[in-house]
């Protein structure tokens, strides 16, 4: 009778569960941080928490949603997904200052172009020497480089096989991960504490889970301006990967 | 009321999400291009004129800020719901294209700052 009971809370309340099982893990975290001493790195940790938790739960389950895949944790793809998501990155735009967006707003949008770019020479660089010839599938691996919805867009554009387009989508998962690690182990290096150099890092790296999570654990007070950038890198990448990204590509391979 | 807050973001989410999807379709990339910044951008205006009224009473404040302090649990519960697995796996091209791309630009990071902040950095030099 328990178990019935149990299953049918999980079933139907998972999205209230989950709430409490991230209160949980924030409260893990924030408990190490503590007893090392580095409670500013607090939300650092519980981040890196629930990324060592999905790649566990991936591993156990083979699924692709992390810990998600588990039915009680599936409350996750709904406080994690991407409109609550969105929806609270935009409230951390309130209190913002135009004049801040001003200043940083040419910055920003030279960022954009150079991130895109960058990212893409990058990865289709590395697909070269790493033995691709194909300039179609170098270009769809160049896009992964660039963000996991880029590669993906691209490669069905230029009708690549799916084995490519997963490695496109390895890519910038790869990119969104790390991002969330290293950042806030790199800010001060970076001198990311302003909302200039902030909405340049959003525009240069421009994965937006990735920057979401990297400022979180860094400053949520950088988050709005990271993230207004970031936000049209991706739109960004699916209008030049596949067109000018290719055409160049194709020249030089 | 609090309500008031969160729905003053659901409606700056849903213009700037809706002339998003509708740049996406000028441009003809389909998606979203830039929905949620020009949801901020739309946020930060709505703030700006309301301070010169005297700003938003301090309930519907409590509403926005509500969904600000609940963003760090959101980023938590969306990385563990990662396919972690996939990255680690997809080997050396995923993980250095990857991998390089993200360290790079973030190496270039300082470089960009330097734009448009000139004077600012001038007075540092001075200073020094």
């Amino acid at each position: 009778m328990i178990g019935k009971v149990l299953n049918s809370i999980i079933g139907r309340d998972s999205f209230v569960l989950a709430f409490g099982f991230v209160a949980l893990l924030i409260l893990a975290a924030y408990t190490i941080a503590k007893l090392i001493k580095q409670q500013k790195m607090g939300s650092a940790f519980a981040i890196i928490l629930a990324l060592v938790a999905a790649f566990v739960a991936g591993k156990i389950t083979g699924g692709t949603k992390g810990m998600a895949d588990f039915p009680v944790f599936a409350g996750f793809l709904i406080l994690g997904g991407s409109a609550l998501r969105d929806y609270t990155i935009v409230s951390t735009a309130y209190g913002v200052k135009m004049e801040n967006l001003k200043k940083a707003g040419l910055a920003g949008t030279i960022a954009l172009f150079v991130g895109v770019f960058f990212s893409f020479i990058v990865g289709t660089l590395i697909a070269r020497i790493l033995g691709f010839t194909d300039p179609k599938e170098i270009t769809t691996i160049g896009a992964g480089a660039v963000t996991f919805i880029v590669g993906p867009v691209t490669g069905d554009a230029l009708g690549v096989s799916s084995e490519v387009i997963a490695l496109s989508v390895a890519a910038g998962v790869v990119k969104s991960v790390l991002t969330m690690i290293i950042t806030p182990l790199i800010a001060k290096k970076i001198k990311l504490d302003n909302p200039t150099t902030a909405m340049v890092y959003g525009g240069m790296i421009g994965t937006t889970s990735g920057v979401a999570g990297g400022l979180a654990a860094t400053d949520i007070k950088l988050v709005p301006y990271g993230a207004m950038t970031a936000t049209f890198y991706t739109g960004l990448g699916t209008l030049l990967c596949p067109s000018i990204g290719y055409l160049i590509v194709n020249l030089i391979f | 009321m609090q309500i008031y807050g969160l729905g003053i973001v659901a409606a700056c989410y849903f213009a700037g999400n809706f002339i998003g999807r509708i740049l996406g379709q000028l441009i003809g990339i389909g998606g979203n291009v830039g929905g949620v910044g020009l949801a901020m951008l739309a946020l930060v205006i709505v703030g700006a004129k309301m301070q010169k009224k005297g700003g938003f009473s301090e309930k519907t404040e409590k509403g926005i800020l509500f969904l600000s302090s609940i963003y760090i649990p959101v980023v938590v519960a969306m990385a563990a719901k990662q396919n972690v697995v996939a990255a680690i796996d997809g080997g050396a091209v995923a993980f250095l294209a990857g991998g390089v791309a993200t360290i790079g630009a973030m190496a270039l990071v300082p470089l960009l700052s330097k734009i448009g902040s000139k004077s600012e950095s001038l007075e540092k030099v001075k200073g020094e």
